[in-house]
């Protein structure tokens, strides 16, 4: 972890600089000697505190990975023994029993299938609304905008009966439509900004070449704007694989459950017949495949962040 | 850094030449789908259940079978008599005020010690391991909620759980039942909550924090200003905004809370210590079939969500001028 990061290289050509201006004169000497003292109190409180935010952070986790190999009375005996022996009948009992494993599938087919949808409208539309001008483009805008600051609660009661008119309640189809309506405004607010920002010549060239709207768009735009589609759709899929209230209210059949109910239903049943082992094996059956995928995009995720609220 | 702002700017490449203005078949074919499509999804999921649910606040709707009668404000008037209602609404609005301070002042104490904590003499740099720490930090943040929520009713259980087991180490186990205690709930599940954001707003305020000009932070050194009062009195005001977009996005999350409430306190906890609207909310709904009464929650929850946004923004900018 020694390496040097990114976050060091903010200043290091003034540093000659300032120790000539130091050896120059004793106040100034003085005055640098004590700051220096300070820093290094700094630096060492620094280093202690962000440790014990690491172990804060870490040791939970940590703790329910091994709980998770350990039987019902050996969590609720011994909290922080090492599970006797390495036992993966809890993992078999959450995947298959307690149905974690057909959540899983469900939530795969919803979250995929809401994020491809999501994506393709939320780009066509911010698409449109950056790169064309015609009556009512504000008014679009900024309808869609303000879907971004009214809460989800307002909305779910009458969206339950929306959905069972249709016929869509408790059905994917249901499910994958209110998450990607709730998560358009989202996406299209973030993709109209990488869209405005592409170069107008090269659409020209597309058009005097002879390409139409669509093509222009698939094959010309969408490429381009690839870098801004990654990160929203990282942000999107993290969204959509928390999405607790949308699927508990519209999707009350136990057989398409997706994983957050199947789990939050699992541990309301706890009082009754308490399966710890099955539970702290779940939790990690959910958590590993994010840590997996965080791994690998962890770049992509950080610099989202920061591309997206940085004004 | 990629701007990204709420207005249209206006001397941004637009199409606006005649030759692209021709109306063909295909291009009609072309808008109908590119913004006709989207705009049906999001007006039928998004905008028609909104503009339903302002109505059926103001009447007394039970379900499919009855026709809901027009009732005026009396499910408003009724839901400020509510003591449950009150007590939620109380219980929303001391997380919007604690969730956002505590939330913002560890996460900007994290950042401020990740990026100019290195024990150096006089030039600031950020603490070994500084990318490390990063990546350690901001991992709560993709886990999902109900996870967290799981994850911490294991920790404060009094039967085996991480927290009292702890304390039993230094022999001061206190037996006590953290969910299940009316005193202490509501900030158990709080702390749940930041743990699992306090990542994300220290990664964003790092990346202001970076965004900050190197010269300012050195003129300020050179002036003697330590790290203390360089962090408090030169960046804190320089990343002011990022502050106040990070209070607003808190704020929401804490006048939401459902996942939280649901998994760690079903039913709003012990004397309803943890209830909040959102739950309140979803049970008036669902359980009682009170359609009108909830929509008139979601009205009241919406407008506070919307005053507290207003406020925030407008008390950050103001100090602009």
């Amino acid at each position: 972890m020694a390496t040097t990061s990114p976050d060091s290289q903010s200043a290091t050509t003034a540093a000659p600089t300032r120790d000539g201006a130091g050896a120059s004169g004793r106040r100034e000497g003085r005055a640098r000697s004590r700051a220096s003292g300070g820093d290094r109190t700094f630096g060492v409180l620094a280093n202690v505190v962000l440790t014990l935010w690491a172990l804060l952070v870490i040791l939970p986790l940590l703790w329910t990975f091994y709980s998770s190999f350990k039987n019902s009375r050996e969590i609720l005996l011994s909290p922080f023994s090492l599970p006797e022996k390495l036992n993966v009948d809890n993992f078999v009992n959450a995947w298959t029993e307690a149905g974690i494993g057909r959540f899983f599938g469900n939530t795969l087919i919803v979250v995929g299938g809401a994020l491809l949808l999501v994506m393709l409208l939320g780009a066509m539309c911010a698409y449109v609304l950056a790169r064309y001008t015609f009556p009512g483009r504000q008014l679009i805008y900024y309808g869609l905008i303000a879907g971004l600051t009214f809460p989800l609660f307002l909305a779910v009661v009458p969206l339950f009966f929306v959905l069972e008119s249709m016929g869509l309640r408790n059905t994917y189809l249901g499910l994958i439509l209110a998450y990607a309506g709730f998560a358009l405004p989202f996406t299209v607010f973030f993709l109209y900004a990488f869209f405005r920002q592409l170069p107008e010549e090269i659409a020209e060239a597309a058009a005097i070449d002879g390409a139409g709207d669509f093509r222009t768009f698939f094959q010309v735009m969408v490429p381009m704007a690839l870098p801004g589609l990654a990160s929203v759709t990282i942000f999107n899929f993290l969204g959509l694989w928390n999405q607790f209230l949308l699927p508990v209210v519209l999707n009350t059949d136990q057989s398409k459950f997706v994983l957050a109910q199947g789990l939050a239903n699992m541990q309301a049943q706890q009082g009754y017949q308490s399966d710890w082992g099955a539970m702290f094996a779940a939790v990690t059956i959910t958590i590993l495949p994010v840590l997996v995928v965080y791994a690998f995009f962890q770049r992509q995720l950080q610099g989202g962040v920061g591309r997206s609220t940085n004004k | 850094m990629t701007s990204i702002t709420t207005e249209v700017p206006s001397g941004a490449p637009v199409r606006t030449r005649g030759a692209r203005r021709r109306v063909t078949p295909s291009r009609v074919l072309f808008f109908v789908s590119f913004l006709g499509l989207p705009l049906l999804l999001y007006v039928v999921i998004v905008v028609w259940p909104i503009a339903q649910a302002i109505y059926y606040s103001l009447t007394d709707w039970r379900g499919l079978g009855a026709a809901p009668e027009f009732i005026g404000l009396a499910n408003y008037a009724r839901l400020f008599q509510d003591p449950t209602f009150l007590k939620a609404l109380t219980n929303n609005l001391i997380l919007m005020v604690a969730l956002p301070t505590v939330v913002i002042v560890l996460a900007f104490a994290l950042a401020i010690l990740v990026t100019v904590g290195g024990s150096t003499r006089g030039e600031i740099r950020g603490v070994r391991g500084a990318n490390f720490f990063r990546m350690v930090s901001f991992f709560p943040y993709v886990i999902p909620a109900v996870v967290v929520g799981i994850l911490f009713a294991f920790i404060y259980s009094p039967n085996g759980g991480l927290l009292n087991g702890t304390l039993g180490l230094i022999g001061l186990d206190p037996g006590i039942a953290w969910l299940g205690d009316p005193n202490f709930a509501l900030i158990a599940v709080g702390l749940a909550v930041v743990w699992n954001l306090l990542g994300f707003y220290m990664v964003l305020f790092v990346a202001a924090i970076h965004s900050v000009p190197a010269e300012i932070v050195e003129a300020a050194r050179l002036d003697g200003c330590g790290r203390l009062r360089l962090s408090v009195q030169v960046i804190l005001p320089m990343i002011r905004e990022n502050v106040s977009t990070a209070a607003v996005y808190m704020g929401i999350v804490a006048l939401d809370m459902f996942v939280y409430i649901q998994v760690m306190t079903p039913n709003g906890g012990t004397a309803k210590s943890t209830e909040v609207i959102s739950r309140y909310l979803y049970q008036t709904a669902f359980f009682d079939s009170r359609f009108g009464l909830a929509s008139a929650m979601g009205v009241v929850l919406a407008l506070v969500t919307m005053l507290m946004a207003v406020i925030v923004l407008f008390g950050f900018r103001r100090k602009d001028v």
